[in-house]
């Protein structure tokens, strides 16, 4: 346990050293703020048209602003996580710190478990940049906070299974760019796996159940969904298996 | 301490160590030598638990490399060839993490980091970024994060490939101030270093084990074998050097004779001998004899360099074979 918090540590000391961790959450908070903006911009214009034709439709913060805008969070993280994942392990095996690691009376899971970790807790610091947005929201309207929690939930669930992806694939490779554009790909597939969804062919149910962000909508609507909070863990899980498999891998190949 | 049993290691391709066993005692410094590519880092990625042996095995203090490769990583400290240095931490960070990750906890870790900072001499850079640092105090911060858990052996993978002369002075020194409370093994190509730093020699060529021994009687081995300096002076005015050639290639024993210099009415003469022949004496009957002098006489100086080179040169192997006592002066082949 106190090795997973101390490679931990390291992981987020090394973030916060580079410009990784400021280029991340910068462009994170700039690209929520932006939707943010546009969905309050829509939100008031809905409702200055509504009093206009003098109709009384109640309008919902949480449906209109809340849901779309959590949605468009979820598919900035898919963008921005290669970002976080790609040096991971690749910086490692570049500069030769892997021997170091390998060769400490550390296990493999720990120090899997510390770099998962460290980039989790940068996802989630970024997430509460992008809560102040909503701060906004809460002192303008009367939004429901619960729904809001879950999404939140949700997309931490979501970010955990790509991040634990990345993880793997930075394993791969002792260049970071590949590693990066490697998990960029793969999570560029698991979005757009959904969007042949309409047909009914049982391929295309298979990938659209594969896709990420269908397991997202219910978050997004403020339900806690037990089946896809499940397939978020079993990702995460599978993520950190397939690098704990090839971290194993490496020394009996390299 | 350690203990190497027909250790065997391949790749897809080829063979780098191949059934080598060896044992180091404790407290012993141990030079492994060999020219590039001969399987010295595979044989100590092996010995750290980095790499899995194909067949054969190891142990460390007693712990099998692939039975207990927690308790021989607690007990091992490990310089890799590229030092392997976070380059964004700085220097007492970087050496507490590795305490950390080796171990070690709270004052201990204080007492321990505080103590490899001046041992290795890297207090005064203690706060500066690892990135930053020049070759030598990086090779000295990776040693200190070898050394940092005080562990019962030391894997030191080229320690002073890349240093400037003065740097690799204090580094052997350091080394050597190791020795005694640890056990030391560490590989080079550099044969001077095995002479001034090690007490044992362990040389690998081609994966194969081709010595092991002390360096002392390595050294005595090969000047068995090894040939005589004669400086002879003519008694009045030029001395005909062909002439003395002639002479002293008719002593009993004697196989070759080169000139080596000449210089004024002096000749130095290399005389070889025929295997395990003693032909001083005759050498020097011979030649005050036919009415020179004999100014000096003397063991060629045989260097490791020159044991190196007939153990490891197959070719110079062969040729010693069909020819006694002839010498081959041959670069070591090294493949990268």
């Amino acid at each position: 346990m106190r090795n997973i918090w101390t490679i931990c540590r390291k992981e987020l000391g090394s973030y916060f050293v580079s410009p990784i961790a400021y280029v991340f959450m910068g462009l994170f908070a700039v690209i929520s703020g932006y939707f943010f903006w546009r969905w309050v911009a829509i939100f008031i214009a809905e409702g200055i048209e509504l009093q206009m034709r003098g109709e009384s439709f109640p309008l919902n913060i949480n449906e209109q602003v809340i849901r779309p805008l959590v949605s468009n969070v979820s598919v900035i993280g898919l963008f921005l996580i290669p970002m976080i994942t790609m040096r991971l392990f690749a910086e490692e095996k570049r500069s030769g710190t892997i021997e170091l690691l390998a060769t400490s009376p550390v296990r493999d899971l720990e120090v899997i478990l510390g770099k998962w970790l460290a980039a989790m807790i940068l996802y989630a610091g970024t997430l509460v940049l992008t809560a102040l947005n909503y701060a906004w929201v809460f002192r303008y309207g009367n939004p429901d906070w619960k729904p809001l929690a879950v999404a939140y939930l949700g997309l931490l669930l979501q970010a955990g299974a790509l991040l634990a992806l990345g993880t793997f694939l930075s394993t791969l490779t002792r260049n970071q760019i590949i590693a990066g554009v490697l998990t960029f790909g793969v999570c560029l597939l698991l979005w757009v796996f959904d969007w042949g969804s309409y047909e009914s062919s049982s391929w295309e149910r298979v990938l659209a159940y594969l896709s990420v962000l269908t397991h997202f909508e219910s978050f997004a609507k403020g339900l806690l969904s037990l089946r896809d909070a499940v397939f978020y863990l079993a990702a995460i899980f599978l993520g950190l298996f397939l690098t704990a498999r090839s971290l194993e891998s490496l020394r009996w190949r390299s | 301490m350690i203990t190497v049993r027909e250790l065997t290691k391949r790749y897809a391709r080829n063979t780098a160590v191949d059934h080598i066993s060896f044992e180091v005692g404790k407290g012993q410094i141990v030079g492994f030598l060999g020219p590039n590519g001969a399987g010295k880092t595979t044989t100590m990625r092996v010995l750290t638990c980095f790499l899995p042996p194909t067949s054969g095995g190891a142990t460390v203090a007693g712990f099998d490399v692939l039975e207990a490769p927690l308790e021989v990583k607690r007990r091992i400290g490990y310089l890799p060839e590229a030092p392997p240095l976070y380059p964004e931490m700085r220097t007492a960070e970087y050496l507490a993490f590795v305490g950390k990750i080796k171990g070690l906890r709270g004052a201990e870790l204080a007492k321990r980091t505080n103590y490899v900072l001046e041992r290795c001499a890297v207090a005064e850079v203690k706060d500066k970024v690892l990135g930053k640092l020049s070759r030598g105090y990086r090779q000295r911060v990776a040693l200190a994060q070898a050394i940092i858990h005080n562990p019962e052996v030391l894997v030191l993978d080229e320690p002073t490939a890349g240093l400037d002369p003065k740097q690799i002075n204090e580094t052997r020194d350091l080394i050597k101030s190791l020795a005694g409370d640890h056990t030391v093994i560490l590989s080079t190509h550099i044969l001077p270093e095995v002479e001034q730093t090690c007490e044992q020699v362990i040389i690998i060529n081609k994966g194969k084990l081709v010595a092991t021994d002390s360096v002392e009687r390595l050294q005595n081995r090969a000047r068995g074998a090894g040939s005589v300096l004669v400086e002879v002076a003519g008694r009045d005015g030029a001395l005909d050097a062909a002439a003395v050639q002639r002479r002293l290639e008719q002593v009993s024993g004697v196989s070759k004779v080169f000139v080596r210099e000449t210089r004024g009415n002096r000749s130095v003469f290399e005389v070889e001998s025929q295997r395990d022949r003693a032909i001083r004496g005759d050498v020097a009957r011979a030649i005050v004899e036919s009415g020179w002098d004999l100014n000096e006489l003397r063991t060629a100086a045989v260097s490791l360099e020159e044991v190196f080179l007939q153990l490891t040169s197959s070719d110079a192997a062969e040729a010693a074979a069909a020819n006694p006592g002839a010498r081959e002066r041959r670069p070591v082949t090294s493949k990268a």
